[in-house]
Formats: C-alpha cells, structure tokens, sequence
C-alpha cells in the first residue's frame, strides 16, 4: 500500500479550487468573474463524475488494482464540486435572492435537472464510508450507488441545456459516460454468470 | 402618417432625478472639461496594454446615454464578446479575430429601395459626422455593460437608399467566409448570421450604426468594421461585421429566432417580464459589479422606443 496515493489524490483534485483563487486574485477570471467561476465549478464536477466511473473498468479490464483505491475519493470529490457550485450559485450568482433562486429550480429544467444530480450524489457522498457499507451490506450499498449513472445523465442535461447553441463539450461528455458505461457490460456479464453458477 | 406633434418629446425632459442633482452635474461637467482638455494631449508612455487601442476616429459629439454611469473598461468590452463566428467561448473572438480583414470592405443597401447602393467602408465613414453614444448594453444572458460606442444614426443610410412603400423590414446580414471567421467552419448556427429590424425601429433616432468604440476603430471582435447596435433590445439583434442591409416586406427569418423560436422572439426587446426558458431577465448583472441590478423594460429607453410598440402585446416583446 503506498500510503501517499490518496493525499497525492486529493491535493491533484483541489488545484482547480487553487487555480480559481489565483486567477482570482490575478484578473485571469476575466471580465465576469462570478460566471467564470460557475462555469468551472460545474465542469469539474462533471469531469470527476467520470473519472470516479473510470476505477471499476480499469481494475476488471485492465487488472489494475491503485484506481480502485482512489474510486471514494473521486466521488467524493466529484460531490464536493457538485455543491460548490450550487452553493456558489445561490450565494454568489444570485446572492441568496429566494424568490428567482426557488422560481428556478420549480419552474426551470435547465436548474430543476442540475438539482436533481446534486440529491442523487448527496446520499453516495454521505454512505461513502465504511460504516455505512456495513450498515447497508454490500449488495444494497452497490445498489444505492448506481444511483451515480442517474447524476451523471442529468449532468449531462444540465450542460447541454446551460450552452446556447454549441453542444460539442456537453456531446464530448456524453460519449465520455457512455463508453464508461460500455466498459462496465463484460464485469456485468461475468458477475451474472458467476451468481448463476452459485446459484 | 401624419400624428400629433407636441414641441417637446418625452425624451428631451430632464428626467426628475437628474433634474433633482442638477448641480452636482455641473460640476461633473466642470470634471469633463478639464478632463477633456487634458485627454486632448494625450502622453503615450501612460497608455497600458489593458486602455484603448486602435486608430483614433474624428468624433464630432459625444452624448451621455447611460445615465452618468462609467464605462464599462476598455478590456472588458473587447474580451468578453458573444460572436460565434469565431468560437463560443467569451474569449474567443478577442483571441481569434485577428484575421479578419475589414479594409477594403463594401456594404450592399438592396431589395426594396429605389437607389441600391454599394458602398465602400471609407464612403460609409464619411456619411455622417460621428458620434459617439454612451448607451448600456444588455445581453440576453442576464450581463450588461455600458459601452461609449461611435457611430452614427442608421436613419441617414436608410433614407438614402429611398426604400420603397414595400419595405417594412430590413435585413442584416454578416459576412459569410470561414476562411476569416473560424466558427463558420461548425454549423452551430445558420451562416450567414442574420438580424433585422421594422423600419420604424431601423429609423428611430436611438438606433446606431457603430464603427468604433473609445474614440477608436471598432476592434474586430467587436463587430468590426460596422455593426447595429439598438440599446433597447438585447445584444444578439444587433448584428456585426454587417455586408448587405436588404429592404423587404414580410418578417424575416432571423438567426436565434430560428435557431431556438420559443428562447429568442423576433423583436428581442429588453423585457424583464418575460423570462428566457432557462433564466430569469428580471435581473442582470453589470460586468464589475458583484450584486446583480434590476432589468429595466426596454433597458432603461422607454421614452424613446415603447411609442414604436403601442398596441402590441407586451408580452410578445423579448
């Protein structure tokens, strides 16, 4: 066991939270700072959303066995950004205005999506722990965290529906998820096999 | 149609606020004076890489449309820009419209008028003694800016066309080369990216064909070398880099209309009754600014523009 892996981890995750307050401090947010900032926080909650999808394939197609090690702290990260970014929307982005901010997630599909994957990641975020996986067994804590595929299509609807016109990067993610998703088919059908002969 | 003038518009009352701190204007205008004075001899070794740059255009009278608000930086207004014709990110176009050649460049003026014309961008310069217009600038992304734009009204090129009594719409159209604009290469949008305006509202007194901006030559990601700019509707009416205005009688298509019809209506007016699907307009934020302030209908131009709408319904107005 390499003990510096998961700290080495978490520090690489953070340099985008550092990056932001550089470029804060130095003008590289550009003219609309609160937007640039946004903007970055929902991007790097999607790309670590697929990178958190990356472990499973990489130790059952590959037989790599430190991803599998790093599986919790990218989800849990990936949460981490997730509320960042809501959090910064209503406190920074609409500054704790609750008419627009409650009129947007009822009413508006664009934010009642984006919503929607912050709750289903928050339940995977809390029963991350190994307690938790007692508590649950495993097979119902396997269960619950498929619910990670589900935040990762509304991620994706979030972001094609937050660009106006140019839907390369949210089209770029969604091949992203589904060949992640893809890789997964041939451990699926192993385990289906397995639990038949155990049968 | 002939209509009941009275002597005074609207417009041309000084508002009650303004009325109310007359003397703290007086002194602003004392400030301006000197200011200008000063700025007349300009040192060359206090011009940053961040303050305006470009060739110096003769701006023959300023106006102050904006309120008395300060502009919005130099660096804001020309690396923070909405024109897919070369990239959609905001940085894009300050990065990737160097190549765009805007000299020699020829407008076309056609369709429903009487004189076509085609018109060099040296003759178009010389049309009108310039001006430069103080006027906000809202975006239908919910950010706005205040812009010194130079130009000179659209009235004078629209009367010279002589439009017949067929045309009620005129039509924009950018140039159509992907050689020079990147973006065109991606079929984001249908090129040649297209606006248009009613008559009444290409004619109205407000609406500006802009060809600099700071006393200077319009910068090319800034919809170099002549652009529309209507400061009651929101940016994306106002199209860029403009190569032919045609004259026509029915409602065109118009880019964003077609694009997305239930986000982007034709008229584009700034109405902060009417929400984009995606987000409010009732605020917006002013690019420096941290709180986001509230939209104004027609974006604070009411007085002179909400007359051109009479009858219509109001909530047809974004």
């Amino acid at each position: 066991m390499k003990r510096w892996l998961k700290p080495a981890a978490v520090a690489v995750l953070l340099l985008p939270i550092g990056k932001m307050g550089w470029d804060a401090a130095t003008g590289g947010l550009g003219a609309n700072p609160v937007e640039a900032v946004q903007n970055r926080l929902g991007f790097w909650t999607i790309v670590l959303l697929a990178l958190s999808l990356v472990p499973t394939p990489a130790g059952e197609l590959l037989g790599l066995a430190w991803p599998q090690r790093l599986r919790r702290v990218l989800g849990v990260t990936a949460f981490a950004y997730a509320l960042l970014h809501f959090l910064f929307y209503v406190g920074v982005d609409k500054f704790f205005d609750w008419p627009t901010i409650s009129r947007d997630l009822t009413r508006r599909p664009f934010l009642m999506v984006g919503f929607a994957a912050l709750l289903c990641l928050a339940p995977l975020a809390v029963t991350s722990t190994d307690g938790w996986l007692r508590r649950l067994g495993y097979r119902r804590w396997k269960l619950l965290h498929r619910l990670v595929y589900l935040a990762a299509a509304l991620a994706v609807v979030h972001f094609a529906w937050r660009v106006k016109a140019d839907m390369r990067r949210p089209l770029l993610f969604a091949g992203i998820f589904a060949a992640l998703l893809a890789l997964r088919i041939p451990g699926w059908v192993r385990a289906a096999r397995r639990g038949r002969r155990n049968a | 149609m002939p209509r009941f003038k009275p002597d005074l518009r609207e417009s041309e009352a000084t508002p009650e606020g303004i009325y109310l701190r007359r003397r703290e204007f007086l002194r602003l205008g004392a400030a301006g004076a000197i200011g200008a004075a000063t700025s007349a001899f300009p040192i060359p070794a206090l011009a940053g890489p961040d303050d305006p740059a470009g060739e110096v255009l003769p701006v023959a009278r300023k106006a102050d449309m904006a309120g008395g608000e300060k502009p919005t930086p130099w660096k804001s207004v020309t690396t923070y820009n909405n024109f897919y014709e070369f990239g959609t990110d905001k940085a894009d176009p300050a990065q990737r419209a160097g190549g765009l050649r805007t000299r020699p460049w020829t407008l076309a003026v056609d369709g429903e008028v009487k004189r076509p014309l085609t018109l060099g961008i040296e003759e178009i310069l010389k049309l009108s003694p310039l001006e430069e217009r103080v006027y906000r600038f809202r975006c239908v992304e919910a950010w706005s800016m205040v812009v010194p734009w130079v130009g000179f009204p659209l009235a004078g090129l629209v009367k010279r066309a002589e439009p017949t009594s067929r045309a009620r719409f005129v039509v924009f159209q950018t140039l159509l080369d992907p050689a020079q604009m990147p973006g065109q290469r991606s079929r984001i949008l249908e090129w040649p990216y297209t606006e248009a305006l009613r008559i009444d509202e290409a004619v109205n007194p407000l609406t500006l064909l802009a060809v600099g901006l700071y006393g200077r030559v319009l910068p090319a990601q800034n919809g170099a070398p002549l652009r529309v700019i209507t400061p009651w509707k929101y940016g994306f009416k106002g199209a860029k880099s403009i190569v032919r205005m045609r004259f026509v009688e029915e409602q065109p298509r118009t880019t964003w209309a077609v694009m997305a019809p239930t986000e982007y209506g034709f008229y584009g007016n700034v109405n902060p009754a009417v929400d984009h699907p995606r987000w409010s307009q009732g605020k917006e934020r002013r690019l420096g600014e941290f709180l986001r302030r509230d939209t104004l209908p027609f974006n604070g131009y009411g007085a002179e523009v909400a007359g051109l709408y009479a009858g219509l319904d109001p909530r047809k107005l974004y």
